[in-house]
């Protein structure tokens, strides 16, 4: 594999059952590349947390993934109400998330600091009222 | 314990999926699937009361290899659909999560986590 691959995805703010699907996409692929097991879980539960919270926080946004020979680097992007401290959200158990959220099984407040124990780097970018982005690498 | 091994000792029904020789290592029993992604190990059977297709997707992103649903919970076609697709067996129980964890660990099935 000598050249970037890069996979794109939109995901719907509107479709909460359909949420997941892009990790799911990517999954299968990282699977076909024949990327090694630990690092494609560890991608695929990430980036599922991240598209998760891009539906129930954000309202949708879109995916990029870049796969080299060193890393996979995933991009989410959403235009949704930004988080007003990340410090506090970055917290087990901080959750804003509703009871209709809950009640289908999220809104434990784990998501953030799942993602941050699976991947080898993640940085946040959010301004309030304009959106958030998340950048997340697994070195390969 | 095989998938087999589970539908006996929970008097469970078998809902979808084939290969039930399967070896199970671990188990983890919860409602909410952030709890149930913060835990990794291989071969896992998840034990829940939730029925939604991200029940399905969590357990898909872990490689895990059976749902058990708790109370009799029925999932819909949709579910069972996603379940087929990823390879993923489906059962349910008429017995409660705390009840249906407990059966499980008393043959000797482990959760595989430090305590925290
Ligand atoms: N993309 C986002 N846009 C706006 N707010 C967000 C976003 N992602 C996370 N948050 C905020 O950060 C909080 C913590 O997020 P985290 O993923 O850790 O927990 P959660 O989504 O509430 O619950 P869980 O992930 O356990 O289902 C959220 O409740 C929400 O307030
Ligand atoms: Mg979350």
């Amino acid at each position: 594999m000598s050249d970037v691959i890069a996979l794109h995805f939109d995901v719907d703010g509107e479709d909460f059952t359909r949420a997941g699907e892009a990790s799911y996409g990517v999954k299968r692929t990282l699977k076909q590349l024949g990327i090694n097991p630990e690092a494609v879980r560890k991608v695929a539960i990430a980036l599922f947390e991240g598209e998760i919270n891009m539906v129930i926080h954000a309202d949708g946004g879109v995916i990029d993934i870049e796969i080299d020979n060193n890393q996979i680097k995933m991009i989410l992007k959403d235009k949704g109400p930004g988080i007003p401290d990340i410090e506090k959200a970055m917290q087990e158990g901080f959750s804003t998330a509703s009871d209709d959220v809950r009640s289908l099984g999220f809104g434990a407040g784990m998501g953030l600091p799942n993602m941050k124990k699976y991947t080898d780097s993640m940085e946040i970018q959010t301004e309030l009222g304009v959106g958030t982005t998340v950048t997340m690498v697994v070195n390969l | 314990m095989t998938v087999k091994d589970i539908i006996s000792i929970l008097d469970a029904d078998l809902i979808s999926g084939e290969d039930l020789d399967r070896e199970i290592h671990t188990a983890c029993g919860s409602d909410m699937m952030s709890d149930v992604l913060a835990f990794v190990k291989d071969q896992s059977v998840l034990l829940t009361g939730l029925v939604n297709p991200q029940v399905v997707r969590t357990a898909d992103m872990m490689d895990m290899v059976c749902i058990v649903f708790v109370r009799g919970k029925e999932p819909g076609e949709d579910i069972i659909e996603l379940a087929q697709e990823r390879n993923i067996v489906l059962i349910k129980t008429g017995y409660r999560m705390f009840t249906a964890c407990g059966l499980l660990y008393e043959n000797g099935l482990r959760g595989g986590c430090q305590k925290k």
